[in-house]
């Protein structure tokens, strides 16, 4: 195994992870920059897929997709080593600050700075809200603006569990997607 | 035994947060909040502002943070495996399938309809974050009506849609003005 190539990929991940703000989605488009476009490890077309993969698997993205470019690169090491990469630097900042957390959790300032962002980060989720939804509703496609709307009354009025529902919108992607497939064969 | 839930606890939320970032969020809160009531809808919201303001995604920081709190490092180093497990086994199953296939027209149907529910849900938990800070003990009354949150809140909003403020700097600013006001106002 080469020990060099798994060491770059290792050094790569703790560097995009330690220094990346602002989400999995950015993270993936510098796992690409990196790979793709500075180091040509990895053709253009194959990091599309590799990262269609990365978004739709279960977990947070920037670990999926330091997972498909490990593997992708190094096989089962490359996983590994990609993944301590992606973990180790989140891991040490949030056990640091939960240290001081507690220490901090009572005192009146820090109190106030915490409660008067909960504001702003309700602005911030609102207007995430806002994007997506509004890109479901412009799609027209009303099976999805009814899954979305049953999926909130479901979750937040009668309390369903997040699971179930995952589980079922997954049946009806998948009824579609089979249904979708055979319509294209019919017509060809 | 402590890290056994908090292990399991951390699959769940591991192997059914799909769409990354916020997504996660509902599934944290059903399971440290309303199951195991590890932290508190506060904690919680505290939790999500640190987030937002360190590298990391939600979920693997929230695994970090609850693990610590909650049974010291081993806690947080068997939450945080728990909750990249998942992603390890099924990524690395799709990559393996898609390096022998090259086809993922089943796996982009089944994502393209999650999204509308992932959606719904990052909206049932901003309501049920907002909610809280809005009105005072989570009483919807006009009486525990709470002004100034609900006047960051229009503000950070105009500043995020009309001015696109990157959204860290808008969070630091309503918390600066909250220190303002309880320092001179109070």
């Amino acid at each position: 195994m080469n020990v060099k190539k798994l060491w770059r990929i290792f050094l790569s991940t703790l560097y995009l992870s330690t220094f990346t703000f602002g989400g999995g989605y950015v993270i993936v488009t510098l796992l690409k920059n990196k790979f793709v476009d500075k180091l040509h490890w990895i053709d253009e077309e194959e990091m599309l897929d590799l990262v269609a993969i990365a978004q739709s698997s279960p977990g947070a993205i920037a670990v999926n997709g330091a997972i498909v470019v490990g593997y992708k690169l190094a096989g089962i090491m490359g996983v590994i080593v990609a993944i301590l990469g992606a973990i180790i630097p989140p891991f040490c900042i949030i056990t640091i600050i939960s240290f001081f957390y507690i220490a901090f959790k009572n005192n009146m300032m820090i109190q106030s700075l915490l409660s008067g962002m909960t504001a702003g980060v309700g602005a911030v989720i609102v207007s995430v809200v806002y994007d997506m939804g509004r890109g479901i509703i412009k799609s027209k496609d009303w099976i999805f603006i009814l899954i979305m709307f049953v999926s909130f009354v479901a979750n937040y009025i009668f309390n369903i569990n997040v699971v179930y529902i995952i589980l079922i919108v997954a049946v009806i992607g998948a009824i579609r997607t089979i249904y979708r497939i055979h319509g294209k064969a019919k017509k060809i | 035994m402590i890290y056994i839930e908090l292990f399991l606890a951390f699959l769940q939320i591991g192997a059914f947060s799909f769409g990354g970032g916020y997504a996660a969020m509902p599934l944290i809160q059903a399971q440290v909040i309303d199951k195991y009531g590890w932290l508190t809808i506060s904690d919680f919201t505290d939790l999500i502002t640190i987030s937002q303001m360190t590298p990391g995604p939600i979920a693997i920081n929230s695994a970090t943070f609850v693990g610590n709190q909650i049974a010291g490092i081993p806690g947080a180093i068997v939450a945080t495996f728990g909750c990249i497990l998942p992603s390890c086994i099924f990524v690395t199953a799709l990559a393996w399938l898609y390096s022998k296939y090259k086809n993922l027209i089943m796996l982009q149907g089944i994502l393209e309809s999650l999204r509308p529910a992932v959606v719904a849900m990052i909206a049932s938990a901003g309501v049920s974050i907002l909610l809280p800070a809005f009105f005072l003990n989570s009483q919807i009354q006009l009486t525990s009506f709470q002004i100034r949150p609900v006047l960051y809140f229009l503000g950070a909003l105009i500043l995020l849609k009309k001015w696109k403020l990157n959204p860290i700097l808008v969070m630091v600013l309503c918390g600066l003005i909250e220190v303002l006001w309880t320092s001179f106002c109070q």
